[in-house]
Order: structure tokens, then C-alpha cells, then sequence
């Protein structure tokens, strides 16, 4: 659909976009936009996913982004006014407790776009919401001051450590799931990072939700791009598209150390001597 | 008045010009939030193998210019699960549907066909020829006229149905004239064109090749001359041998052109990705384009660059 951008502008290393969206519903947090970048008759064909950051259903929505490669480095160029082709909502959000337990939401710099969403619904559930935000540099964290708003507590890791704790999120994880009893995890990030929260998760005897980042071409599930091996209910391991059966996963089922391969034992892998 | 925008492949009645292409919309069921499926072409569903099939590891894409590259290594769930699930889908639905099959060996292929053939709800039969055969050392099937005429005999002699047998072919090749040839002679009763061309794109920062397969195939508007050229070679040699065009069709000028090259409808690929409600789109800019240069129906433009 058509949107008009409202506003563009820079947060830290990021843009805050705002598109008008009134064709646009319930958003749940976790869901995705995909967006048509470098405009109508361009050389660029797929569409750029990002996580939307708020929605007003009928409205608006919001995303954040890092001008990177071509098409964000174009989207970048935009300005309020313009139009641009996004699809809205795609993918499965976090799945939300039933009960008022006690959470944790780990985020990995833009990973944090969909958390102030996501801490929202869970507190609005009762839930006790700790956050971690870690990123390489202060410039590259993103939204710790809107989720201190929301959360109980929010701790800051830096690699560098320019703000808050120097080290990695997974360094302050164990302790902050021991202190409050925590009993899920909600996580969005890089690949690695999200496989440490997973470990750091199960290890400590919390659940985990986790947003993953595959490359997508098509973001609707027609194409088979998107896959990473995941363990079904069955025990079996099926190469899952994130587009649609994703991009949130359970930590557990996510066979983080064979992304990017196709695992022996995988469903419908190649047997020795060809298929 | 209207264009009629009514097409056929052999003896197949389409109701609209466009298709999706093979491997490009799943088996149709994802595009029904973007459209009806039913008032497409047909869907050609995504080349189904005897076996479940995980597919290649990733990455198994790389954006080029006006293109793409791809490794997905054919990942489906094996004909089984495809008839309960996909074709049932296609059929509670309506859908015209031609089946695109794959195979490891020529065995396959018949197997396949002969178990397609006992079923109902398969309009037409898209034979993926453009795919290694593990017998021969991986040689693509439709690189060689011998083993792509193997494959379709194969196929021909299994298949009793009215519904037409495509055989798809690869343009990488030094005569796809030549190959066309040979699937006739076969037994085909048209052929699809063109599958993707081999390319690879290196990441110069890991200093390897992008796509977890290395190479991968290209598609979308950067093959379209490609296509419209291999089209316009086979309508010229056998200009009675239905062809379903394909190659990175955009819009409804682009599919005019495979109509005036010689198609006789139009598969919807790589562009789908970006706009999935393309084929729909693509069907009414279709009709406006043939309306505003005074033409009546599609068939009666159906390979006319061939007349100047
Ligand atoms: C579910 C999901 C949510 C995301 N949320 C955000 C977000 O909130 N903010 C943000 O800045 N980024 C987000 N990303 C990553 C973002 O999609 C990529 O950074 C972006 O697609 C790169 O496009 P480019 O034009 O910069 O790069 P190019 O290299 O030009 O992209 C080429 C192609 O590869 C794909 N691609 C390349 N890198 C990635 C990647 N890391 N992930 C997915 N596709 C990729 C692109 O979609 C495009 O089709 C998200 C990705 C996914 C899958
Ligand atoms: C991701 C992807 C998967 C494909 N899978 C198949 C397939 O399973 N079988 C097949 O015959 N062609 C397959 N193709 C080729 C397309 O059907 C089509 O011939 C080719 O992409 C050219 O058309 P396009 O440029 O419009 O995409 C695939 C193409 C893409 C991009
Ligand atoms: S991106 Fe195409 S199936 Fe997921």
C-alpha cells in the first residue's frame, strides 16, 4: 500500500520514520513491515524488512533503520511528503504470556525497535518487565530512554562502554533472570547475540521468544529465502521460512550453531550418494 | 469493448493472460491475501520432487541489479504432502493449476507424472528439465537435447491426460532452437521459457562466493532481452509450438513483448517478490496496452514482431 511519509529524522546512528498508514490495523510487537526502496521502475526489486516500531491501527505506523546497503541508504534519502509501497503487518509476533509473570527483553541495537511495543503489552498483562540494551557504541543504542518510561528496570551494556556497563548483554542477563525469578525472554538482535540470550535463557530455566534476521527476498513466503532449521513439536527439523513462520521463534527450537547450513538430520536433507 | 484477454496453451483454455512462475508464488495459497487466485492463468506451482527436500543452505539470495541470484536448491515438501495439502488447496479453490515437476534422474520424472496423471485437479504439467541430472554428473537435463527428449518420452509415455506436457527450458545454451526441437520431436505439447541463467556474485569482504549453493540463478527485468530473444528463435523456428513466456516480466508493455515475440501467456516471476499483487496487475496493464493500440483480442498479436 501507498504511505505518505510524516517525518524522517535521525536517532543516534538511526532514522525514526513515520508513515501514514491508514490502511494499517492491529499491529502486534514483533510484526514486520516490508518496504519497496529506490522507487517505481528502479533497479531494485525486494523489499527491505524492518520491525515496526509503534502503530496507531487506521493511522500510522513507525520504523527505525539503519542506513546500510543500497535500498536503506536510499529509503534514507526520503523526506516527509514522499510515498513509498510498504506491506504491513507480516509475520508472527511474539507469542504473550497468559499470566503476570515476570519478563526480560533483551535487545541488540535497532533490535530494539519493536521492545517499547512489546513491554507495553506485557506490563498492560501485569508482567514484570526488566530490559537490557546493548549495543557496540552509545550511538548505536536505541530507544533506552522511551522503554525506561515503560519498563521496572532498564540496564545498558556497551561493547565499548560508553554507556552503561561495559560488555555484552549476556554478561548482566543471568543475574537479572536469577533476581526477579524472571520466567521468559523476549529477544531481538543480531544472530549471535540472540543465541547467547537463548543459552543464557535456558540455562537459567526461562523460556525464550527470539526475532530472527534471515535475509528475505519476498517477506510473504512464496520463495524459500528466508530459512534456518528449526525443531518442530514432532522433534523434527524443518528448514522453517522466518517470513512467515517466524520471524519470532521459540530460543529453544532454533538450532542456532547449523543457521546458515542444512543440518544431516534435517527434514528432507541430502542423503549420502544425492537426494 | 473490451479485449479479450482470454489465451491457450494446446488444447488449455486460460481465462487471463498471466501466471505465476514456477518456484515464485509456493503453490498459491500465500498470494490469495493479495488476489484471487482463481482469475489467474493458472498458478505453476513450485517444482515439486518425489522427496521431501530441505533445499540449499543459506544465504540463498543476492539482490543485483534489476535481478536476483538464487540457491534455493528446490526445497519442497515431496509429492506426497503436496497432494494432500497444496494441490487440495488449489482445488477447493478453483485454481487452474499446472504442476511443475522435478526430478534427480528420468526415472523420477516418470514417476512423478504417472502419479500426477491419476489425479484430478492438474490442468497442465510444467516438466523443470533445468535441473541437474544426478546421473550424468550433474549435467542440467535441458543442456543436452538427448537427456531433455529422454525426459519428456519419459513423461509422454505415462501421461494420458488431455492436459498439456510443457517442458521448461534453460537459456543456457548454445542453441535453445536446438533443444526445443528435441522436446517436440519428444512429444511436448508446448514449452516454458526461460528458467533462470547461472550467475554468482562474490563477497569481497569474506572473499567467497555470496550464496551458501556459489552459484545461483538470475532472474527478474535484468534477463528480459534474454528471454524475448529466445522466444522470438523458438516462434520462428516451430510458430506452431505454444510457449508460456517468462523473464523478468514488470508490466503489461513487458508481456506484450513476449506476446509479440511469440508467447502465448506469461508467467509472473521474481517480480512477485516486490509486488505480489503483479500478476493481477499485469493482466489489466496488459489489456489497456493492447486496447490503446487498437487491437481486439490477445491471440490475434501472438507473435506479429515475427510479421515486420
Ligand atoms: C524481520 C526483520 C526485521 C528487521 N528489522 C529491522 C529494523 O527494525 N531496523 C533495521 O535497520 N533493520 C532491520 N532489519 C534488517 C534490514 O532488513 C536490512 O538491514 C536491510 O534489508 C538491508 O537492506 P540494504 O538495502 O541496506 O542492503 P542490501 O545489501 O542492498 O540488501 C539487499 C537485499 O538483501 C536483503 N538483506 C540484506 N541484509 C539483510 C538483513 N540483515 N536482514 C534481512 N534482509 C537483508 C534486503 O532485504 C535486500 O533484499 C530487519 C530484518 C528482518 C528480516
Ligand atoms: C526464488 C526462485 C525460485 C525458482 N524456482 C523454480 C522452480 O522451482 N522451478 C522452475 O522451473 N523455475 C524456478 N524458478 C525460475 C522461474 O520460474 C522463472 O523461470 C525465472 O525466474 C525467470 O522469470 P522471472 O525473471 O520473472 O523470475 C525460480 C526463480 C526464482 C527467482
Ligand atoms: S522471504 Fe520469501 S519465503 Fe520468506
Amino acid at each position: 500500500m501507498k504511505c505518505v511519509i510524516r517525518s524522517i529524522a535521525p536517532v543516534g546512528n538511526y532514522l525514526h520514520m513515520v508513515l501514514d498508514a491508514p490502511e494499517v490495523d492491529e499491529v502486534a510487537p514483533g510484526h514486520f513491515a516490508a518496504v519497496s526502496v529506490g522507487g517505481i521502475g528502479g533497479g531494485m526489486l525486494l523489499r527491505r524488512a524492518f520491525s515496526i516500531h509503534k502503530s496507531t491501527p487506521g493511522e500510522s505506523i513507525e520504523i527505525i533503520f539503519a542506513p546500510h546497503g543500497q535500498g536503506t541508504q536510499w529509503l534514507a534519502t526520503q523526506t516527509a511528503g514522499d510515498v513509498i509501497d510498504i506491506i504491513a503487518p507480516l509475520g508472527k509476533p511474539f507469542v504473550l504470556p497468559r499470566k503476570p509473570i515476570s519478563c526480560v527483553i533483551v535487545a541488540g541495537g535497532y533490535g530494539a525497535a519493536p521492545m517499547e511495543l512489546l513491554a507495553r503489552e506485557l506490563r498492560s498483562r501485569g508482567c514484570r518487565v526488566d530490559v537490557v540494551l546493548g549495543a557496540a557504541t552509545q550511538e548505536k543504542l536505541f530507544g533506552v530512554l522511551d522503554l525506561k518510561g515503560v519498563a521496572d528496570s532498564v540496564t545498558v551494556t556497551t561493547d565499548d562502554g560508553t554507556s552503561g556497563v561495559r560488555g555484552r548483554v549476556t554478561d548482566v542477563l543471568p543475574e537479572l533472570i536469577q533476581k526477579n525469578n524472571s520466567q521468559a525472554v523476549y529477544a531481538c538482535g543480531p544472530m549471535p547475540m540472540l543465541q547467547a540470550v537463548a543459552k543464557v535463557a535456558q540455562d537459567n530455566g526461562a523460556f525464550s521468544q527470539c526475532a530472527v534476521e534471515e535475509s528475505m527476498a519476498c517477506g510473504i513466503g512464496v520463495c524459500m529465502t528466508c530459512v534456518l532449521p528449526i525443531v518442530g513439536d514432532d522433534g523434527v527439523t524443518r528448514m522453517a521460512r522466518s517470513c512467515v513462520d517466524g520471524p519470532v521463534f521459540r530460543g529453544d527450537r532454533v538450532r542456532w550453531d547449523d543457521v546458515h547450513t542444512v543440518p544431516s538430520d534435517a527434514f528432507g536433507a541430502p542423503r549420502l550418494g544425492g537426494h | 469493448m473490451a479485449v479479450d484477454l482470454t489465451a491457450s496453451l494446446g488444447s488449455l483454455q486460460l481465462s487471463a493472460p498471466t501466471l505465476t512462475a514456477s518456484g515464485c508464488a509456493a503453490a498459491g495459497k500465500e498470494l490469495a491475501q493479495f488476489g484471487d487466485v482463481s482469475t489467474l492463468g493458472a498458478v505453476v506451482t513450485k517444482s515439486i520432487m518425489m522427496a521431501p527436500r530441505s533445499g540449499r543452505a543459506t544465504p540463498r539470495m543476492a539482490e543485483t541489479p534489476s535481478g536476483m541470484l538464487n540457491s534455493i536448491g528446490l526445497q519442497g515438501p515431496g509429492i506426497e504432502s503436496f497432494l494432500e495439502n497444496d494441490l487440495a488447496w488449489l482445488r477447493a479453490n478453483n485454481v487452474t493449476t499446472i504442476v511443475s515437476i522435478a526430478g534427480n534422474n528420468v526415472d523420477e520424472f516418470g514417476e512423478l507424472a504417472r502419479i500426477l496423471a491419476k489425479v484430478d485437479g492438474v490442468d497442465g504439467l510444467e516438466v523443470n528439465i533445468s535441473c541437474p541430472n544426478v546421473e550424468s554428473r550433474g549435467q542440467v537435463f535441458a543442456c543436452n537435447p538427448i537427456s531433455a527428449a529422454q525426459v519428456i518420452e519419459t513423461v509422454r509415455s505415462v501421461w494420458h491426460s488431455d492436459a498439456p506436457v510443457l517442458a521448461k527450458l534453460s537459456p543456457d545454451v548454445t542453441d535453445i532452437v536446438e533443444i526445443a526441437h528435441s522436446v517436440v520431436e519428444a512429444g511436448v505439447d508446448g514449452v516454458s521459457m526461460i528458467n533462470t541463467l547461472l550467475g554468482m556474485v562474490i563477497d569481497v569482504d569474506q572473499m567467497k562466493p555470496m550464496l551458501g549453493g556459489r552459484t545461483g540463478g538470475l532472474s527478474g527485468p535484468a534477463i528480459r532481452p534474454v528471454a524475448v530473444r529466445a522466444i522470438y528463435q523458438v516462434h520462428a523456428a516451430l510458430p506452431h509450438l505454444p510457449i508460456l513466456g517468462m523473464g523478468g516480466i514488470r508490466t503489461g508493455h513487458d508481456a506484450l513483448e513476449f506476446i509479440a515475440a511469440g508467447a502465448s501467456a506469461v508467467s509472473i516471476g521474481t517480480v512477485v517478490f516486490g509486488d505480489p499483487g503483479a500478476p493481477w496487475r499485469i493482466a489489466n496493464e496488459l489489456g489497456q496496452e493492447l486496447q490503446s493500440r487498437g487491437y481486439n483480442s490477445l491471440s490475434e498479436v501472438v507473435g506479429l514482431a515475427h510479421q515486420n
